[in-house]
């Protein structure tokens, strides 16, 4: 058995095809230290709330769909922030890995210490969060610096950790020339990248901010269409990205 | 060798009636993808242009096209009827023209009479005085039922049972006309007949020889009415054309003959590949004229008909004739049973566009390679036309010739047939219970007469230990119906073509059912869980329920009460093995309720999982609507953990989800389909059917049904145009859980 160690989990997702390569099995754990402004799980960033439950537990509901990732799926560790809560997600991670399931990240790469190190340990998949292309930006919408993700990005390059970049397309904050130049750059230069994501930024998560007396800052911009998507990747392509 | 099997591998199958041995000598086994298939040609386009003509004009007409009033349907009632005579490589229409339904009174003249009334016909008076002086299935069962059955008919508790037209499931083994041709089939049986003589004859011993007597004559039936067409069938067919042609004869035949509810095909996809393999070689055709060949067979099964009550279609909506063809699965030795022309059968979805018919049915293996898998997945996302079943539970009992009647009953073909059982309703069953023995719905007193349940609060052990002693009672009640039924329809309506392509010695299933099992198991989950206070009415029977508090629903994953559902089903099927069957059939128990779920639920007051009165149950062993909080794989697992020792009839369930929930992008809906087969057949489990769908689709169809003529969607076994449905039954789809991303 394991050390037993406890986690804070907001809820679990048995059928994920979104969060990572493959039939994913996705725990949404609980609590993140930024307050991004286009985040659509805000009952998830108050670490007082959730549910505790053991990795021992978790990996138990995991193995239950453990035949539905023979072909490359398997677990993603979402939230909320994950790597607040670094030695609970090592400690899973270490555990599927003894499985022999996949194991996928899904981060904001705003935390790097040892016990994060020791969660890429046994890391297969990161879907990274490059909100932005400019420092500003970051620190007003995000809540910590660009460098963050960046030197996040330089460890899973070093460590050679196959990587989505994902970005939250929000018209009038980052869908010109300049970031999408800026994020094909940032590929170019760490072969880990295997995927760069586009997703549309919608505002069906609004009801939640009104049940929980949160402000939403981006209510006034426009939802993001497929075809504005469609656009960014083809601008993409120009810059000599494609896989 | 038989002329005509020249170049074939010979074997036992020559010596004996052995289909089985003449597909695994000679067929080839086709590991690849799909690119080798080919496209329709000019002629099908024309042809099924002119049936997409005539199936527009059978909608406008509310849905039938036309009525045959004076003749009775039989082999050789109807004179030759073609779509385009000089155009069609596949020959036999079941009345003399297209989409036009023949009147089929063995089952039933009050049916066949209704059935001419609901569309504005009336039946002949020449039909009515023949049937005056003779017997039906529907008179016989009635002549023989007790008062508590046809209480437990009338109150809905026992509903759905074939007693006023064919009982159908049988699935001939038509592929012994192409292989042997009907003279062989003809010696084979007499001296069966004549073996008999050596025998004591008493009832049984009678009642085979008589059958006996009827399969060869019908037999010789078949004969003649393949000569209407120009057809010669007394001897084995020499090429693939001559396969299909004869092997859709035998099918003809059956449907001329019988008017059951499912009239399934088997698993010929893979023997007419055989055929077809040794043209190819030979220069006889292409893969162009091969598939052409497929979609002429397959234009003919699109456009069988039977006519049908308003009341039929209520439990069994869009009117559909469940010709299941079995596709794919592995072989006994490892080899998989995948050919070109299983593709090919399920290409006919392209060259023809998708529709309800006939059921293709996917037998699903671990080990089926992997460019099937992907074809088939890719099928299911562009056409939600198919089903699947699970090979790897199915191959160890049935061994690799067993093919699936009507929606998930496995038969090994030509060897076990089953007596169609239809369903009782759980839910209803609890409330009889509950109020001792008095059914609030229909007002009826019926089963065992006690007190009704007092407590304030209901206890869990309390209930169940009442509701086994209903359980008893009904499970006795309901084989005794069914042998009625079954002894009947033997008497009255015996399949003479379908059975004369059996085995002499067969094997009968009787197939019980059971509706409502996800609101029961919730029903209890919540009395045991939760709080439930019984509401009574002012006669002092239970009417509804006050439940308070949390409960574990059916569909999260949760053993708690996901082991509820699966003790009902085992608990039912030991107490029918008590009753003895008519003929010595096998008990088996099917969770499946066709479309007839919403009928249920009609029929069936509140419920203590919070289901209110009138309001349907969920299909087949689906989990309610909307109650599973974990997404689509914890609900999967749920239905998985029912087990099909217990439910050798079949554990269906049916499954929507949004494309872009499925992935995003063809190849990952395609890969990600491949893993939730494999994933949930891993676990056992028996059926899925297989919808990838945006529920925005359904309520434009629903709002607008001519804009969506062929919007073909899986909904309990089987698949259906949606505009074919009633509107309720449509809502009812409508509200059902689609799997989606948040």
């Amino acid at each position: 058995m394991g050390k037993n160690i406890i986690g804070k989990v907001n809820s679990f997702q048995s059928f994920g095809t979104l969060d990572g390569p493959g039939v994913r099995f996705v725990v949404f754990m609980q609590g993140c230290p930024l307050r991004c402004a286009c985040c659509h799980n805000p009952e998830t960033w108050d670490l007082n709330g959730g549910k505790e439950i053991s990795a021992d537990e978790v990996l138990k509901k995991i193995l239950q769909y453990k035949e539905y990732f023979s072909s490359g799926g398997g677990v993603t560790l979402s939230g909320g922030e994950p790597l607040m809560q670094a030695l609970f997600a090592a400690e899973l991670f270490k555990l599927c890995k003894k499985e022999g399931i996949n194991t996928c990240l899904d981060t904001s790469g705003c935390i790097l210490n040892s016990d994060v190190k020791d969660v890429l340990e046994y890391t297969d998949y990161c879907l990274l969060d490059i909100k932005y292309t400019d420092d500003e930006k970051y620190r007003n919408y995000v809540g910590c610096t660009l460098s963050s993700p960046l030197t996040f990005l330089d460890y899973l390059n070093k460590r050679n950790i196959p990587t989505r970049l994902r970005q939250v397309i929000i018209k009038g904050l980052n869908d010109d020339g300049e970031n999408i130049k800026n994020i094909a750059e940032i590929a170019k230069t760490h072969s880990c990248v295997k995927e760069i994501e586009f997703l549309p930024f919608k505002k069906l998560c609004i009801e939640k901010y009104k049940k929980l007396n949160l402000d939403f800052r981006l209510a006034n911009y426009p939802e993001t269409s497929n075809e504005d998507i469609e656009k960014l990747n083809k601008l993409l392509k120009k810059f000599g990205v494609e896989w | 060798m038989h002329k005509n099997h020249q170049n074939f591998i010979g074997g036992k199958w020559e010596s004996e009636i052995d289909v089985r041995d003449f597909i695994q000598k000679n067929y080839k086994e086709y590991t690849g993808g799909a690119d080798f298939l080919s496209g329709s040609t000019k002629r099908t386009d024309a042809l099924m242009e002119k049936l997409n003509e005539l199936f527009s004009k059978e909608r406008e007409n509310g849905g039938v096209l036309d009525i045959d009033t004076e003749t009775v349907s039989s082999l050789t009632s109807y004179k030759a009827g073609y779509i385009d005579k000089d155009n069609e490589l596949i020959v036999g229409m079941q009345t003399d023209y297209p989409l036009k339904r023949g009147v089929n009174p063995f089952g039933g003249i009050r049916m066949a009479r209704q059935a001419c009334l609901a569309y504005g016909y009336k039946l002949s008076d020449k039909i009515e005085d023949e049937f005056k002086y003779k017997t039906t299935h529907n008179d016989g069962v009635f002549s023989a039922y007790t008062d508590e059955m046809r209480a437990a008919r009338h109150s809905h508790i026992i509903t759905g049972l074939p007693d006023a037209y064919g009982r159908g499931r049988i699935i001939g083994d038509y592929r012994r006309v192409a292989l042997y041709g009907i003279d062989r089939l003809i010696a084979e049986k007499e001296n069966d007949k004549k073996t008999l003589a050596q025998k004591n004859f008493d009832a049984e011993t009678i009642r085979l020889s008589e059958e006996l007597f009827k399969q060869i004559k019908f037999l010789g039936y078949m004969k003649d009415m393949a000569k209407m067409y120009g057809y010669d069938i007394s001897e084995p067919a020499k090429n693939a054309h001559e396969a299909i042609q004869w092997t859709y004869f035998a099918y003809l035949a059956a449907i001329k003959e019988q008017n059951g509810a499912a009239m399934s095909l088997g698993r010929v996809s893979t023997f007419f590949d055989i055929y077809i393999e040794r043209d190819i070689k030979n220069g006889i055709l292409t893969e162009e004229t091969a598939q052409e060949l497929i979609d002429d067979f397959v234009m003919k099964l699109r456009i069988a008909r039977h006519l049908r009550t308003p009341e039929y279609n209520e439990l069994f909506g869009g009117d559909p004739m469940w010709i299941t063809e079995s596709v794919g699965g592995m072989g006994e030795d490892g080899r998989t049973l995948v050919t070109k022309s299983s593709f090919r059968i399920l290409n006919t979805l392209y060259t023809l566009g998708s529709s309800p018919e006939p059921n293709l049915t996917v037998l699903w293996s671990k080990n089926l390679p992997e460019g099937f898998k992907k074809f088939c997945a890719k099928v299911s996302c562009d056409t939600d036309s198919i089903q699947y079943e699970n090979d790897d539970v199915m191959r160890p009992i049935y061994g690799d010739d067993y093919a699936i009647a009507c929606c998930v009953s496995a038969m090994k073909i030509g060897k076990q047939m089953q007596f169609f059982g239809a369903r009782c309703n759980l839910p209803k069953l609890l409330l009889l219970a509950l109020n001792g023995g008095f059914d609030t719905a229909s007002k009826i007193h019926i089963g065992p007469q006690k007190e009704v349940m007092q407590d304030e609060v209901l206890e869990y052990e309390k209930v169940s230990k009442r509701f086994l002693e209903y359980a008893d009672w009904l499970a006795n009640l309901y084989v005794n119906t069914m042998n009625v039924i079954h002894y009947m329809h033997d008497k009255y309506a015996y399949e003479k073509s379908q059975m004369a392509l059996h085995d002499t010695d067969v094997h009968r299933f009787m197939a019980f059912g059971v509706a409502g099992l996800s609101v029961i198991a919730d029903s209890l989950s919540a009395i045991k869980y939760a709080s439930v206070k019984p509401i009574f009415d002012e006669n002092g029977y239970i009417t509804d329920f006050e439940t308070e508090g949390e409960f574990p629903k059916f569909g999260n994953d949760d053993d708690r009460v996901d082991l509820i559902a699966k003790e009902i089903t085992h608990t039912m099927i030991e107490k029918l093995r008590k009753t003895p069957t008519y003929r010595n059939a096998e008990h088996t128990l099917s969770v499946l309720t066709i479309t007839s779920n919403v009928m249920y639920g009609k029929h069936t007051q509140s419920t203590p999982d919070g289901r209110k009165s009138g309001a349907p149950f969920a299909p087949g062993a689906n989990p309610m609507h909307n109650r599973e909080e974990n997404g689509a794989l914890a609900s999967l697992n749920s239905v998985a953990k029912l087990s099909y020792d217990d439910c050798r009839d079949g554990i269906s369930n049916t499954f929507s989800i949004t494309p872009n929930t499925l992935g995003r992008n063809e190849d990952e809906r395609i890969h990600n389909l491949v893993s939730v087969l494999d994933g949930y057949f891993a676990k056992k489990a028996h059926h899925i059917n297989v919808n990838v769908l945006n529920r925005e689709t359904l309520i434009k169809a629903y709002n607008d049904p001519s804009a969506y003529p062929n919007l073909t969607i899986r909904v309990s076994g089987y698949a259906v145009n949606f505009h074919k449905l009633s509107k309720e039954q449509q809502r009812e789809v409508i509200s059902r859980t689609f799997h989606e991303e948040m």
